[in-house]
């Protein structure tokens, strides 16, 4: 499940993107510790994603923070040829998934070794380590 | 809610390098959509327009270039393709509550030469899960949705090749188009993936341009030089947990229904016309795949039936070509279209019955779309 190098661990570890905010940076902070951590709306009960202040289905402004098994099925997927920021040239082609966990939200993100891919295919974590920020990828589970 | 119409289109040649700056084509289409209409600049007191990020100009700039005496209406989006008829909403209302008695609505922008219409940006929260991993282009997100819809309908990649090649057949008639080779099936299958399901023959050139309609009341309307185009009904519609910006899309659950699914009885019923009165239909394209899922949504043909009524060429679909032959001018010039094709004035790619045009604004989960009549 890990990459080769080893995570530094950092409380607001994120990508490079400026939008970072109270609400994300836990989800990022976990990811660099290889930990998938989701928001619980304490009054309604449901989990999401994206983190954000308040729940997308009550409104309701309390939440806990919680790790989930981040094992999932694949709802779809796209594969990149071309690619838009020159940052991902060397990447192409690269699958994106939307993979809606078992635990609830649903998730846009990179697969690793993704012959075979199918609708419906089971998923697991495969964290990819940037040099300041993890990445949560996943890859076809046997 | 009195009577309103649009009255006049403008455009500015669509080029891949305008070399003049957005608010020099956005003053340019706004010019020649009042003088389509006959109505003299000056007395447009209201202005409505969109942009992403900060791909376009004010309408307060587009009143200082026209040196407008005054507004009395202004309302800039932070929209991209959901926009054009959700402003055609807006523009009607404040006409018929008295706000403004002509009201400008305009899309420009250099999507070709300046900042690119494909790698666009979104502002929000949402993009800092979507943009680092690379999952960083709209048509991405279109392509998702795509594969997922095509697969429980029972369509699949050949259907997406029946709208590119219908739309190319129409943009060969069309002078204002700027991709116009023909195209057949094996042109479609050897063009190259861009972000698969899509194809380079999937996908919507980026485009330099501007385009311009002019709305006014029924009553001026009759005054003025070519048929008034009634807006029959004009609104918008997002279901719930529409995400954090325009690209968020992971709170959706179903990729295979879009807005038109939820927009058509109330705009239908408030048209007073049912799908199959529609004799022309011009649907958002920024990529093939909404074009099929908007026809279904609007119920203009039954669910897997889209890419068959594609191909059957019964109903008139984006007679100009659509975005993806005129390019990404966000569907500003779609609307223009259906209102050209209400007032018989199509040219070689004219619709033979044209009494009833709808007309939509944006590809998944929010977006807006009109009925316009004669
Ligand atoms: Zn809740």
């Amino acid at each position: 499940m890990t990459t080769a190098r080893t995570p530094v661990a950092s409380a607001t570890a994120g990508p490079p993107d400026g939008r970072i905010d109270a609400d994300s940076a836990p989800f990022w902070a976990a990811l660099r510790q290889e930990r998938v951590e989701l928001q619980r709306c304490t009054a309604c009960a449901r989990l999401r994603f994206p983190p954000m202040g308040r729940c997308p289905w009550c409104a309701g402004a309390s939440y806990v923070r919680e790790e989930v098994d981040a094992r999932g099925t694949i709802y779809s997927w796209i594969v990149v040829h071309r690619a838009f920021g020159s940052e991902f040239a060397a990447d192409v082609p690269y699958v994106v998934a939307t993979v809606d966990l078992d635990a609830g939200p649903r998730i846009a993100l990179r697969l690793e070794r993704p012959e075979g891919v199918d609708f419906g295919s089971r998923v697991r974590p495969d964290f990819h380590h940037h040099d300041d920020w993890t990445e949560l990828r996943m890859v076809l589970d046997e | 809610m009195s009577e309103v119409a649009v009255v006049g289109v403008g455009y500015t040649r669509f080029s891949r390098e305008s070399a003049r700056p957005v608010l020099d084509l956005a003053a340019e289409a706004a010019v020649a959509a009042c003088d389509d209409a006959g109505l003299p600049v000056h007395e447009v007191d209201g202005i409505a327009s969109h942009m992403i990020g900060h791909d376009s100009e004010n309408a307060q700039a587009v009143a200082t270039a026209l040196a407008l005496p005054g507004l009395r209406c202004v309302l800039d989006l932070n929209q991209a393709g959901q926009a054009p008829c959700n402003l055609l909403a807006h523009a009607a209302a404040s006409i018929s509550a008295g706000l403004a008695n002509h009201v400008l609505i305009f899309r420009a922008l250099n999507g070709r030469s300046g900042p690119k219409v494909g790698s666009a940006r979104f502002p929000g929260r949402g993009g800092q899960f979507r943009y680092p991993i690379g999952y960083d282009s709209y048509l991405m997100y279109i392509a998702m949705w795509a594969r997922r819809y095509l697969h429980e309908t029972g369509q699949d990649e050949r259907d997406l090749a029946a709208v590119a090649i219908a739309h190319r057949e129409y943009a060969v008639r069309n002078e204002r188009a700027i991709r116009r080779t023909p195209l057949d099936l094996d042109g479609y299958f050897s063009s190259s993936y861009v972000a698969e399901p899509f194809r380079v023959a999937d996908c919507t050139p980026e485009v330099d341009g501007a385009c311009a309609l002019l709305v006014t009341s029924m009553e001026r309307a009759r005054d003025l030089c070519h048929p008034p185009v009634r807006i029959a009904a004009a609104a918008y519609r997002t279901g719930p947990r529409p995400g954090l910006d325009i690209g968020d899309h992971v709170l959706t659950d179903d990729y295979t229904r879009n807005f038109t699914d939820l927009i058509r009885d109330d705009l239908f019923g408030r048209a007073g016309v049912t799908p199959a009165d529609v004799d022309v239909a011009c649907l958002y394209d920024c990529f093939t795949g909404p074009v099929l899922m908007s026809l279904e949504g609007l119920g203009l043909c039954d669910r897997g039936g889209a890419g068959e009524l594609v191909r059957s060429g019964r109903l008139p679909i984006n007679p100009h070509g659509g975005l993806l032959g005129e390019g990404y001018l966000h569907g500003m010039n779609t609307l223009a279209e259906a209102v050209l094709q209400i007032q018989g004035r199509g040219g070689d790619r004219q619709a033979a019955k044209h009494e009833v045009a709808v007309v939509t604004s944006g590809g998944l989960m929010d977006g807006s779309a009109a009925v316009l009549t004669n």
